[in-house]
């Protein structure tokens, strides 16, 4: 393999990492509160408010219900509008973005919804506000299950990045296809292939630590 | 910082009832018409059925459910009435412990006692000595930075204990604490509350199912029953002479004196004709004492006299004794009128031919 195509692989490299990573931070920004509105206010709950609650959960339906090689064309517009243009690496990170939110939020939802309800009664019972119970236990409490939901984000945001080559988005999955795919280079698509499974395998397997790092809830073995 | 002293709140239940709304609408009634009233400082345990009422009564105390009518007022405070910043301040001064605990798992003994300082707004460094003293108080010092997982039950009720006197309450309720624990800790944790009632002096709402737990700490008890208070005083009272069939069936369970099972199952609401035996219980209270007067019946009266079973312990500090008897039928209503004389009580349990 020329030294050429070394250099073409890093750097498509860096380009995943980074449309994976803003995508993440702009997606978890937006999704984490997302999330944790939609699992308290539905009727009765701390912040009750039953329609905003539903009129958010169609529009996060709605959202994810888009195939996302339609999604990224389907905006077009708005990413030209955000991103100054539609198509190139860093106007990938739009639709990318547009993904992770309704997806983190209901990640974040779900493991906001398994904390027990006895915390947030004891909680109430302290004399707490839907604002204290929300970040000194709900967070708190959900905190391994985000950790593992924002890791299965993140490796599913990896592979949505590949599909922004249609946009003239970078990054592996673009190399893939125009390489291996277009020019007959198999060598190139199995190497970009490996690079992913190295990625996800590290992603997957960071996440899992850090969440086993804040999961107190099983007592842990000596010696660690 | 040292413990400051505390003094209870009084807790007044006034005609208070609640309904809630049932999901395909209507209503379910919770609780009617309660009225009752705890003392400062007093130990009352709440004992009745599941299903009886008894967390919707507690959790009115602190507001985690609203009456639908009637007050609860606690120190004068209209609880029910309270909303907001208002409500959050009765809350800091009523502490709260749970059958599962309730405990952040996310936070260690100490971070989880912390936390309602932190709620309350406690700047951090007054904190960490008043956890600190809190941990002392509840035995736990070696276990200051495990997490719940690493603890046992017992333990995991000091630390919700630890965390309900946190902000110096006036009142502490309890909703099934020692219903998750085996018998011996229940004991440790019963010592417990004793302990901070006397220290502290703050009024403690307990609810149980079991009778044991009223007797082995409250001053007072209340028995609520399909949604009503059926019968209402001090422990020592109520156990000497229930009133209500309820208060009977818990106490038959925690006296341990039952029927013999070959005496239960013959026996009949109705004297028989002719003959037969009255089943009798016998309860006798402070410094009577049966065994005199059983003896006393049957030489001054000579009607004999058979033991079916028995037992004295104590209630508060005074002996509290239970009896079952049998007698030849015919001359059941005149033994009782003996022994009611001689300030015991009696009931009819029924016949057997
Ligand atoms: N949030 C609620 N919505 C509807 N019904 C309720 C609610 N909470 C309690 N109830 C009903 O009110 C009645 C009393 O319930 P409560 O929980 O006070 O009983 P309890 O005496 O504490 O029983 P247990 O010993 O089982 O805990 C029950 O019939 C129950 O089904
Ligand atoms: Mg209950």
């Amino acid at each position: 393999m020329s030294a050429n195509l070394i250099n073409l692989l890093i750097e498509a490299t860096g380009q995943t990492l980074y449309m994976v990573a803003i995508a993440t931070l702009i997606g978890t920004a937006l999704g984490l509160p997302l999330g944790v509105f939609l699992a308290t206010s539905q009727r009765g709950e701390l912040l009750s408010a039953p329609w905003v609650n539903k009129v958010l959960g169609l529009v996060v339906n709605a959202t994810r219900s888009i195939p996302f090689i339609i999604l990224v064309v389907a905006i077009i517009p708005f990413t030209r509008l955000l991103a100054g243009t539609s198509i190139g690496t860093t106007a990938a990170i739009v639709p990318l973005t547009i993904a992770a939110v309704p997806f983190i939020a209901r990640l974040v939802e779900n493991a906001i919804r398994e904390v027990d309800e006895g915390l947030i009664e004891a909680a109430r019972a302290m004399g707490a506000t839907p604002l204290q119970i929300i970040r000194k236990v709900l967070i708190a409490e959900a905190l391994p299950a985000i950790t593992l939901g924002l890791t299965l984000a993140v490796v599913s945001l990896i592979g949505y990045s590949a599909m922004v080559g249609a946009v003239g988005g970078e990054g592996l999955g673009d190399l893939g296809i125009r390489y291996g795919y277009q020019r007959f280079m198999p060598e190139v698509m199995a190497v970009v292939v490996v690079i992913l499974i190295v990625l996800v395998q590290l992603v997957q397997s960071v996440g899992e630590r850090i969440a086993a790092r804040v999961d107190k809830r099983a007592p842990k073995g000596r010696g660690q | 910082m040292t413990q400051t002293q505390h003094q209870g709140a009084s807790i007044a239940f006034k005609a208070v009832g609640k309904a809630f709304q049932k999901p395909g609408g209507g209503t379910v009634s919770a609780l009617e018409n309660v009225t009752l009233n705890v003392a400062p400082g007093d130990i009352t345990g709440i004992i009745g059925r599941s299903g009886a009422g008894k967390s919707t009564l507690l959790r009115m105390v602190n507001g985690l459910e609203r009456p639908t009518s009637g007050r609860v007022l606690v120190d004068g405070r209209d609880v029910g009435a309270a909303t907001g910043a208002a409500l959050r301040g009765i809350r800091r001064e009523v502490g709260m412990i749970f059958q599962h605990f309730n405990l952040l798992s996310s936070r260690t003994v100490a971070g989880n006692i912390a936390l309602p300082l932190e709620v309350a707004g406690v700047p951090t460094a007054q904190i960490k000595p008043r956890v600190a003293d809190l941990i002392a108080r509840v035995g736990l010092s070696a276990q200051a930075d495990r997490y719940p997982a690493e603890l046992s039950g017992g333990q995991k009720q000091r630390v919700g204990i630890a965390r309900a006197l946190a902000t110096g309450p006036k009142v502490l309720l309890s909703d099934e604490a020692t219903s998750a624990l085996d018998p011996e800790t229940t004991q440790t944790v019963l010592a417990l509350l004793k302990d901070i009632n006397r220290d502290l002096g703050l009024t403690i709402v307990l609810i149980t199912h079991e009778m044991a737990v009223v007797r082995d700490i409250a001053s007072h008890v209340a028995v609520i029953d399909g949604g009503q208070i059926v019968e209402h005083g001090r422990t020592y009272d109520i156990f000497a002479a229930p009133q209500h069939p309820t208060t009977r069936s818990f106490l038959s369970g925690v006296t341990g004196v039952t029927l013999p099972a070959f005496i239960r199952h013959r026996l009949s609401d109705a004297p028989p004709a002719t003959g037969g035996d009255e089943v009798i219980r016998v309860t006798f209270a402070g410094e009577h004492a049966t065994d005199p007067m059983l003896a006393l019946l049957t030489t001054e009266l000579g009607i004999a006299v058979n033991i079916l079973a028995g037992a004295v312990e104590e209630i508060g500090a005074q002996p509290f004794g239970n009896l079952l008897i049998s007698l030849p039928a015919a001359r059941g209503a005149e033994a009782r009128a003996y022994l009611e004389r001689h300030n015991l009580l009696t009931e009819v349990l029924g016949y057997v031919s």
